[in-house]
């Protein structure tokens, strides 16, 4: 049944018992140098074009979320889930997979999300609050962004689980959070990718905080990583601020995932600089100097010094991806400057496959309502 | 989708000579012929596998299927129903066993937040034509949380299609079309009539399932049943005939959508109603059926429409779960307070 490239079905593997490391690995270190022994964890420093890619796609998605949560605070947005100062975590880790496997992403992923070549319109229709998802997830191969905790974990798992069922060397890819990590779908999904062996790539973003409540309060375990031995599977420690080897450990477990070597857990250790929401006060619960210890370890300065020091980074590159940057932003501005065209009538299009008559009454109803300009007011206001 | 999917030809319908068939056994036939009909029809749940299910009705499936079609999933419903929203996100149709009607509550969020809502949210991008099966309801001397009736968390749940067969022949044809649905499918199995028997034809293909049939004529009263209340309908139909009532036996089938026009035509020419469920009366799905039958048809109802349930409790032990279910001789006893004179 195996077709030539394809992972193959019911190999064996033994359960992985080692423990991640104490230490998050990391290849570069704070002030830019590379690493070598085992800080490393035996992972090699990507080759210069991938780096300079990361460092490209990390300003730009952070043009990108700064720009949104400007948005948000005038009032364009509902609301926003920042992901400043986790870039290495999520571009690290997105940029591991390619186009073909799949992403199951949660709401503080949008950066993530910009990576892979969505559009700040599709992305923010949900933020904006026109519809639950504003993007084509088949076209993407990238799911709707989760709310609920953890569930789109199994999701990925079913997924990926299916593509192996078919022969088909598609990878799929999840983010969860720290606090996620004590939801119940959480262990269920590890639980059943380990077992079954599927192709799956679970990368939690410890960013410290659910919401308030500190890492402290979610686990009594070492690191986050070290639950992957109980599964048997192999577990990660990585610094999430390190984007060179997000994207080293994260692209090793894809293509072990690929040829067939089941599933991986990886914990990025990084810090959401920002509030949750915006309508979230982080000073009830954390210090600012806390907030500034992290800072110091922004993700984009620290590939960027690494890429001075490599006389990598010319004033020409700086300014294109200054400019593509700036080009997102105009756009991401542009696509929340325009009130979109929302008809109250396709509430009733995508609840069944088939209309049913009680739907059909009740559109009506709401036609005839339209009709009698019951919302006119509301529509006026709408624009 | 861009899944490398291959559907077989539907199986040429030679009807087999009739055979007498429990509703376990025609459930078995219909995943049977459904998987052997469509590739993308997997099934997997807690002892589906070598044992055949609790109730046997994925009896012989994993010998004829293999590992790759049928198998054993971790002891977690929430992991059966989440993984089966990423299988079907990739083209399959699967089919889920929750072992027992309580025991599908650790899904709840699975089901309630993802499975119901995936179309809506997606705009019909993302379609999970996937079936639940949950063995359901009391009368076979469960212990306790083997007895529930909860069908009203799902009935509530817009997205969601939920039905119940009362009998062999639509157990069969109902599975089979929510197989084929593309919209995913809460499929409730009465236990106490797995080894009910039928004479059938297989395969057998009966009304739509998102129709309620009159399995009765009656003239006076009709008694609206689902499920396992069917039977305990029929019971009192047959026994009222002595007391010279005549009742209509409507049987639901599909819980949501509801079929108006069928229960409306009955209840408007019988002028009466009852709904029987096991599950408890406040808030169950009878206070629906008696508010939009009510509704639509208040002029033509001769006494308010009545629900003979379930009480208001915990589902009791075994030997006291027969005081607690709706019985034939409960269900006149009802209908005698209505003002027949009236």
């Amino acid at each position: 049944m195996a077709h030539d490239g394809c992972m193959s079905l019911n190999v064996e593997h033994a359960p992985m018992r080692t423990l991640p490391s104490a230490k998050p690995l990391r290849l570069l270190d704070n002030a830019g140098h590379a690493l070598t022994g085992a800080a490393t964890g035996g992972f090699a420093l990507p080759d210069g074009e991938t780096l300079l890619d990361l460092y490209r796609k990390m300003v730009i998605a952070r043009r990108f979320d700064v720009q949104v949560t400007a948005l948000t605070k005038q009032g364009r947005l509902a609301t926003y889930p920042s992901a400043y100062g986790q870039e290495g975590c999520e571009i690290g880790a997105i940029s591991a997979i390619g186009s073909t496997d799949w992403f199951f992403p949660t709401y503080r992923d949008c950066v993530a999300l910009i990576t892979r070549g969505l559009e700040p319109g599709e992305i923010l229709q949900s933020f904006r609050g026109d519809w639950h998802n504003g993007y084509d997830q088949h076209a993407y191969r990238t799911a709707a962004q989760a709310t609920p905790l953890a569930t789109q974990a199994l999701h990925a798992v079913g997924l990926s689980h299916a593509a192996r069922l078919r022969r088909d060397p598609i990878v799929a890819l999840t983010f969860l959070g720290d606090g996620a990590t004590s939801e119940g779908d959480a262990h269920e999904a590890f639980n059943f990718a380990a077992v079954w062996q599927t192709p799956t790539v679970f990368v939690v973003q410890n960013n410290q905080y659910a919401i308030s409540v500190p890492l402290s309060r979610q686990t009594h375990a070492a690191t986050l990583a070290d639950k992957a031995v109980g599964y048997g599977m192999p577990g990660y420690h990585v610094d999430g601020n390190d984007v060179a080897a997000m994207y080293a450990v994260t692209h090793a477990a894809v293509e072990r995932a690929r040829a067939g070597g089941g599933p991986t857990l990886i914990e990025g250790v990084t810090y959401r600089i920002e509030s949750h929401t915006n309508s979230d006060d982080p000073t009830r619960y954390r210090e600012a100097r806390e907030v500034e210890h992290w800072k110091r370890r922004d993700p984009i300065e620290r590939l960027e010094k690494y890429l001075v020091s490599e006389g990598a980074l010319s004033e020409t590159v700086r300014s294109e991806i200054t400019d593509a940057a700036e080009a997102l932003a105009a756009k991401t501005r542009e696509a929340m400057s325009v009130e979109a065209e929302l008809d109250p009538l396709e509430l009733f299009d995508h609840v069944y496959s088939r209309p049913r008559t009680a739907l059909l009454e009740q559109r009506s109803a709401l036609e005839a309502e339209l009709a009698a300009g019951a919302f006119a007011q509301h529509e006026a206001g709408a624009r | 989708m861009s899944a490398d999917t291959t559907t077989a030809p539907p199986a040429a319908a030679e009807a087999s000579a009739p055979t007498q068939l429990t509703m376990a056994g025609a459930l078995n036939a219909a995943l049977r012929d459904a998987m052997a009909a469509d590739d993308r029809v997997v099934v997997y749940g807690e002892d589906v596998g070598p044992l055949g299910g609790v109730f046997r009705v994925t009896d012989g499936l994993q010998t004829q299927f293999g590992e790759d079609r049928i198998w054993d999933s971790p002891l977690a419903e929430s992991g059966i129903i989440g993984t089966a929203i990423g299988m079907a996100m990739y083209g399959m149709r699967p089919v889920v066993e929750m072992q027992f009607d309580a025991f599908s509550y650790p899904a709840f969020e699975q089901m309630v937040s993802h499975v119901a809502k995936m179309r809506n949210r997606t705009k019909g991008r993302v379609t999970l034509p996937m079936v639940v099966r949950i063995p359901c309801a009391g009368a076979i001397g469960g212990v306790e949380h083997h007895s529930d009736s909860s069908e009203a968390y799902w009935t509530s749940t817009p997205g969601l299609t939920v039905v119940m067969p009362s009998n062999p022949a639509d157990a069969y044809s109902m599975l089979r079309e929510a197989i084929d649905s593309d919209d995913p499918v809460v499929f409730m199995e009465p236990k106490s009539r797995y080894w009910s028997k039928a004479p059938l034809a297989l395969p057998v293909t009966t009304a739509p399932m998102d129709r309620a049939e009159v399995v009765r004529e009656g003239a006076d009263v009709t008694l609206i049943a689902y499920g396992p209340t069917v039977r305990t309908a029929l019971e009192a139909a047959d026994a009222a005939v002595d007391e010279g009532l005549s009742i209509e036996v409507v049987d639901l089938r599909s819980l949501s959508p509801f079929d108006d026009e069928t229960v409306g035509a009955s209840v408007r020419k019988t002028s009466r109603a009852a709904v029987i469920h096991e599950a408890a009366q406040f808030g169950g799905y009878g206070a629906e059926v008696a508010a939009r039958v009510t509704e639509r048809n208040f002029h033509h109802l001769a006494a308010p429409v009545l629900r003979i349930a379930g009480f208001d409790i915990p589902f009791p032990s075994p030997k006291l779960e027969e005081y607690h279910l709706p019985t034939a001789d409960r269900v006149l006893a009802a209908l005698d307070a209505w003002e027949w004179d009236a």
